[in-house]
């Protein structure tokens, strides 16, 4: 399974809250440009690994090298992780004082050092992209929830990641809100950027993933390709999960 | 099945009714209600027409001597006579157009921060404001004739120590918030010792300290001016108090703000300062210039070290032989002026809070 191309390696995770355990030796590879969905049944530790990937969780066990730099306590190399690696949420955790621009420009300007000019440019563009352009001047709370999913991708965009890390993204969201948020991941996924995607949208998963993940109760059950992984699932625990989703 | 039309949509209802309506539902709308508001009005006839006739219709006005004072009411002379020394203590006369100045470049700084926008020219005007107001009030320095501090006093000491207190206590208030909830454990134990410490003691041990012990700290001949020693004493007792109001504000905002700034690689500083702090802050701002007026109150505490501030000049002027017994006077005059001022803090605090409303625009 090693190899040159892999851009996040997570070696034998472990990790506890208190005395209870969430992720159970987790070993998972990611290519360069490789898109992975992560299926979880609603329970404990849902998107506790890809906090872990940017260092947002911190774990006991295991190792994660991300772009051949180690996660540790060191501060320049957390820093250097979470340059390349950007994370959407499922709550969006847009900043509520600051304008949609702002929200935008902060990091480039502040963490890349980019001039303000060329940062407000490459925000327009990318909430053109995401279709919110006109909004540039309110403020998140001013926004419906998957318009601020949408800025919040843009903003995760705005420096320009090599991986992105999707926490849920339409979990929060309205079921009309939903499919906004899907296309624009969607198209990012024609990209080939490296994707990371918790999420329950398994028809998201058909159409884009590389590899699906099935985990429970903290470790990974079985971990197939999209075609295998709905039609021919093997552990019971899948088939039930899938039967429950797809008998709707 | 049925299928109905859209609906435009209507104004709404007038809210506006009649005076007598609005009395009834506001005012008698139960018995208990009617009990408590005619109540209310016969306290308030058995207050004001007293007060009125004491602090207008018989009043004095006129004159300048304590012979003028004939009527039963208030004798308003003595204020217009010690007007000079409630405002500026004994500040010589002829260099008092140096506070003027100071308080008027103030309107213009308050004036100019409304069409600024960028927060660093606003703290760059700032800080060139308080510089410029010191070399101003005190003096020694451009021709200036050095005004010593023991001849401060009254409105202007007031506002002096106030406005050093507020200005001081406020940054160092926000960094021993965040020293609270710092991860690293000795800076965290020193804000706690720091907080808990000061905020068991008294601001009237803390001046007493300031101004007794702390000289004999210091070797003989170096004698920290006495003004200075009661601003240290006041910084370091409020910093403590806007420290857990600011940190009541930093609670209340959400772990996904920390984890969002965390996530696009801001450091901590920057997260703090951009995403954190700004949030915190307006959160916080209600109780937070409830500390300032607090603050501002508690300047007159001063008096105890010998510092004369606005209300101790209540006690110096009455005690003057010609003005004998017009402490009435003097201190409903000094409780209006605090008012007012106090008043004025509490709706720029309200303005503010209206400012920073990013929820709905």
């Amino acid at each position: 399974m090693e190899n040159k191309n892999d851009v996040i390696e997570i070696r034998n995770l472990n990790k506890w809250y208190g005395d209870f355990q969430v992720l159970k030796d987790i070993n998972l590879n990611v290519k360069k440009g490789e898109i992975i969905v992560v299926a979880v049944p609603s329970g404990s530790g849902k998107s506790t690994l890809v906090r872990c990937i940017n260092y947002l969780e911190q774990f006991q066990e295991g190792q994660i090298i991300v772009n051949d730099v180690e996660l540790s306590d060191d501060v320049k190399k957390i820093k250097a992780i979470r340059e390349d690696v950007a994370m959407v949420f499922q709550s969006f955790n847009l900043f509520p004082h600051l304008t949609i621009l702002d929200n935008l420009t902060l990091a480039p300007i502040w963490v890349k050092k980019t001039p303000k000019k060329e940062a407000i440019q490459t925000a327009m563009e990318f909430l053109e992209r995401v279709g919110i352009a006109d909004q540039a001047k309110k403020y998140p709370n001013q926004l419906s929830g998957g318009q601020q999913q949408r800025v919040a991708i843009a903003r995760s965009l705005c420096k320009n990641p090599s991986i992105m890390l999707f926490d849920e993204p339409t979990s929060a969201l309205d079921p009309e809100m939903i499919s906004e948020v899907l296309d624009v991941m969607i198209e990012l996924a024609g990209e080939h950027r490296t994707m990371v995607c918790v999420t329950h949208e398994m028809g998201f998963a058909k159409k884009v993933a590389d590899r699906v993940i099935f985990m429970e109760a903290g470790q990974i059950i079985e971990e197939n390709t999209p075609e295998e992984f709905f039609e021919n699932p093997k552990s019971d625990r899948l088939k039930l999960f899938l039967s429950q989703i797809l008998s709707h | 099945m049925e299928v109905y039309k859209k609906i435009e949509a209507k104004k709404a209802p007038s809210s506006s009714v009649g005076a007598i309506i609005w009395m009834r539902k506001n005012l008698f709308s139960s018995p208990l209600n009617t009990a408590m508001t005619l109540l209310a009005i016969a306290f308030l006839f058995w207050v004001i027409p007293p007060f009125i006739k004491w602090a207008i219709t018989d009043a004095n006005f006129k004159g300048t001597t304590k012979a003028d004072c004939t009527g039963d009411g208030a004798c308003w002379v003595f204020i217009k006579v010690k007007l000079q020394m409630f405002m500026y203590g004994f500040y010589p006369e002829v260099e008092r157009w140096r506070v003027n100045l100071t308080y008027g470049l103030f309107l213009v700084v308050i004036v100019a921060f409304k069409y600024l926008k960028h927060s660093m020219t606003k703290i760059a005007i700032a800080t060139v404001y308080f510089i410029i107001a010191f070399f101003l009030i005190h003096g020694g320095y451009f021709g200036l004739a050095e005004v010593d501090t023991n001849k401060w006093g009254g409105l202007m000491l007031t506002i002096v120590i106030s406005a050093v207190g507020i200005i001081f206590s406020f940054p160092l208030g926000i960094l021993f918030a965040f020293g609270r909830d710092s991860k690293l454990p000795i800076i965290k134990s020193i804000s706690v010792t720091y907080i808990e410490f000061i905020r068991a003691v008294p601001l009237i041990t803390i001046l007493f300290l300031s101004a007794v012990i702390l000289p004999l700290f210091f070797p003989e001949g170096i004698s920290f001016n006495k003004l200075l020693r009661a601003m240290i004493g006041l910084v370091l007792f409020e910093a403590a108090y806007v420290s857990e109001t600011i940190r009541g504000g930093l609670q209340a905002i959400p772990s996904g703000q920390h984890e969002a700034a965390d996530a696009i690689g801001l450091s901590y500083w920057q997260k703090m300062l951009l995403i954190i702090l700004p949030q915190a802050l307006k959160v916080a701002i209600p109780n937070l210039v409830g500390v300032f007026i607090s603050l501002f109150q508690n300047t007159t505490l001063v008096l105890i070290i010998g510092l004369f501030d606005l209300l101790a000049m209540v006690q110096l002027t009455t005690s003057d032989a010609h003005w004998l017994g017009f402490e009435t006077e003097g201190y409903v005059f000094v409780t209006l002026v605090f008012w007012v001022f106090c008043y004025l803090m509490s709706k720029y605090s309200k303005s503010l809070e209206n400012r920073f409303n990013t929820d709905l625009k």
